[in-house]
């Protein structure tokens, strides 16, 4: 009597999972071209920094998506997770271990999440996070331009983002195509990248280097007179107010890949 | 020769030092960064205009301070929305209150709905950045930091994270007081006000959320100069108020991040101000200046009734852009002080003229034709935008001054005669509900349709006659009329 039913939840387990796995390692990627680009900041007299062509996950990783690395790996569960890999805010928004509840959308991005467990979560995928000058390269193009940093209209959105109210609980793919066909690079989420803490991380770094006074206080109002820097100020601000077990609301994240 | 000089410089030195004691009197030596401190309390925290307790005589402690930055939307003016970030959820931000010598062990919590990193810089603070380069926080966490206050005084705090121009346009300022030993002394009204001003992408009135604008900030062009971060924050049924003969302090600060302020009490003459928030005390001061990111101590008694206007008299900040406030004091007139008017007439010279608004030649817009409660909606946002400074938010005006909207006779008896006044001000005297007015209102730069839905709205409110004013009845008024004078008739 109990023997049907039970089969059934299997099946049923087993099939949702399948799925969600299918959907996890389904998730689209683009290539971006090689090139080079002049970072904002992070680089001695504005040097040009090249990029190597890669592909890059077309959206940030969603809850579902999540949830079937957790399945798989459920050391990284929020009860079983260590305290070295990811504070108590650690998936703090979910209903349970795996379960996103009903209060967040399976195609929302997952958020609260530390820089390790993203890691693990990339590698898992035979990924890796992208560095913050992939990021950065990707990040500067509208829907038609590889770099429409200089763009008013685009400085425009990006900083609007800052003023709408809990973005996160968006599902991703809702902001524009960029021309790589990479979707909410901007205004929806922020987003880890492998190297976040490589400049401005702590009050030494900002005192010793001359690069990096370019981004704290006074120094920062002398240079940053444009529209395209005050965009690109709150993401490095940001980036360097975090550490790498630290999770936030408002920061997600996706995977990148070398070319073979 | 020898002697005698000898005798002049002891004699000039003995001056010297006497002098030096005489006006140093009240700084004493003491050094704060040794006197110990004696047990621990929370500090209480307060939104603006309101203060907590004063310290009194209690010994230096331990004193917490939790803070909690908070990004939240709130309205600028009627109708116009803002994203604020804030430290405490209000701007200015809650106001600390401390004494000299105190150990301050400061919490700084950054909710974990916010999107940005933030910190805090207190002037204070003696140390690297006032605390701001131990205190960067992201969203959803929490930073602690101490310090010893070393010097009394009225200080400002406010974010220091880049681009820390943007922080502060959106309201990350407030204002720490350190207290002497023995505290300030007694006063019967205490009172937070802080100027500030800010850059929206619209112009000032224009409705709905509207985002920082950078240009705008850049260029030192603002479009909001307020107190307390929003227009009409201490006007209205949110003045301050005081009665006849109390000492009212203002602690007053100026979180800028461009425009300095020349703060002033319109009807009161200031007895007291510790300039820049310091020790020097300076009397008998019309307007004090307090810079951007600095701070005064008023102080003055309250002799007579009435409704005193504050306002920075960099004038069209004040009847424009925001910055104006209100007292209200309650109780007996004093008739030696203030006599109210005695005697009036007439006198004419070549003057008279009435004055006129530049006018900005606007593209035509088209006219749609609005509903009812589409007009009242609009018109109620313009008055709150234009008119309310004058004549106050219940159409009552200011008697002797500024004529009622409300129940008024003089307004319901000709419609066209309030859409000329709108339209090109009024000057001389008229009769309003009885009682004579001789003031002038300007001509007020509006297009038809904000004319015809502002008057709509009087019309409609406070027991008036409920004409409806279109625009069509505006833009023919404006074809054929020329500037009148109110008493014409």
């Amino acid at each position: 009597m109990f023997a049907i039913p039970k089969a059934k939840i299997i099946l049923l387990l087993f099939s949702l999972l399948v799925t969600t796995s299918i959907l996890a390692q389904d998730t689209k990627m683009v290539l971006i071209k090689r090139g080079a680009y002049v970072p904002l900041y992070g680089t001695t007299d504005k040097k040009t920094v090249e990029v190597q062509g890669f592909n890059v996950d077309v959206y940030p990783v969603t809850n579902a998506q999540f949830i079937a690395f957790l399945k798989k790996n459920p050391e990284y569960s929020r009860s079983k997770i260590k305290g070295l890999f990811a504070e108590k805010s650690y998936l703090a928004h979910w209903e349970s271990d795996f379960n996103y509840g009903k209060n967040n959308l399976s195609n929302a991005p997952v958020t609260n999440v530390s820089w390790f467990v993203a890691k693990k979560y990339c590698e898992c995928q035979g990924k890796r996070l992208p560095t913050m000058d992939e990021w950065e390269y990707v990040a500067m193009a509208d829907e038609k331009r590889i770099d429409a940093r200089i763009k008013e209209s685009f400085n425009h959105y990006i900083l609007s983002w800052y003023e709408k109210p809990k973005t996160y609980a968006n599902p991703v793919g809702g902001t524009f195509k960029n021309y790589w066909g990479v979707y909410d690079m901007h205004g929806l989420v922020w987003e880890w990248t492998s190297d976040f803490n490589s400049i401005f991380l702590s009050g030494e770094s900002r005192k010793d280097k001359d690069t990096d006074k370019n981004l704290f206080c006074g120094s920062a109002s002398i240079n940053a007179t444009d529209l395209m820097n005050y965009a690109a100020f709150m993401r490095y601000g940001f980036r360097a107010s975090l550490k790498a077990k630290y999770t936030t609301r408002n920061l997600g994240f996706r995977c990148a890949k070398d070319l073979k | 020769m020898k002697t005698k000089f000898k005798i002049a410089a002891c004699v000039l030195a003995a001056t010297a030092i006497t002098a030096g004691l005489f006006s140093f009197r009240d700084n004493s030596p003491t050094d704060y960064s040794k006197i110990p401190v004696e047990g621990e309390i929370v500090a209480e925290l307060t939104a603006p205009p309101l203060v907590p307790k004063p310290i009194g005589n209690r010994a230096a402690t331990k004193l917490i301070v939790n803070m909690e930055i908070k990004e939240i939307e709130g309205e600028m003016v009627d109708g116009v929305k803002y994203t604020y970030w804030t430290f405490g959820g209000s701007v200015p931000g809650s106001f600390i209150r401390t004494r000299v010598g105190d150990e301050v062990e400061f919490h700084l919590k950054n909710h974990p709905d916010n999107k940005l990193p933030h910190n805090i810089d207190l002037h204070a603070v003696t140390g690297p950045g006032g605390g701001a380069t131990s205190s960067l926080v992201a969203p959803g966490h929490e930073k602690v930091f101490n310090f010893k206050t070393l010097n009394p005084g009225l200080y400002v705090y406010h974010c220091a994270t880049a681009p820390v121009g943007m922080h502060i346009a959106n309201g990350m300022y407030g204002l720490i007081l350190v207290e002497p030993e023995g505290g300030l002394p007694p006063v019967d009204r205490e009172y937070y006000v802080m100027q500030g001003d800010f850059y929206t992408k619209g112009k000032y009135g224009e409705q709905g959320l509207q985002p920082f604008d950078m240009d705008k900030a850049v260029k030192e062009d603002a479009d909001y100069v307020v107190f307390n971060g929003k227009v009409g924050s201490i006007t209205g049924d949110n003045s301050l108020t005081a009665k006849v003969g109390e000492t009212v302090r203002i602690y007053m600060g100026n979180g800028g991040p461009n425009l300095v302020s020349s703060f002033h009490v319109i009807g009161e003459i200031f007895d007291k101000v510790h300039i820049e928030g310091g020790d020097m005390i300076n009397k008998n001061v019309q307007t004090t200046l307090i810079p951007a990111g600095g701070a005064a101590i008023v102080e003055f008694k309250v002799d007579v009734p009435g409704t005193f206007i504050i306002v920075d008299h960099s004038i069209f900040r004040a009847f424009n852009k925001g910055a104006i406030g209100m007292l209200k004091v309650e109780g007996p007139a004093d008739k030696k002080i203030y006599s109210g008017t005695t005697q009036e007439g007439i006198y004419l010279a070549e003057g008279g003229t009435i004055q006129n608004m530049p006018k900005v030649k606007n593209e035509p817009k088209i006219v749609v034709a609005k509903t009812l409660p589409q007009q009242l909606k609009a018109g109620k946002e313009l008055f709150g935008g234009t008119c309310f400074a004058c004549h106050q938010s219940e159409g009552q005006g200011i008697p002797s001054v500024f004529p009622p909207l409300a129940k008024s006779d003089y307004l319901n008896a000709d419609p066209k005669r309030a859409i000329d006044a709108v339209l090109h001000g009024l000057s001389g005297e008229v009769k309003v509900n009885g009682k004579k007015f001789n003031n002038v209102m300007t001509s007020q730069n509006l297009t038809d349709e904000e004319i015809a839905n502002t008057l709509t709205y009087v019309y409609d409110s406070w027991g008036n006659n409920k004409t409806r004013v279109t625009s069509a009845m505006v833009k023919a008024q404006r074809a054929n009329s020329t500037p009148q004078s109110g008493g014409s008739h």
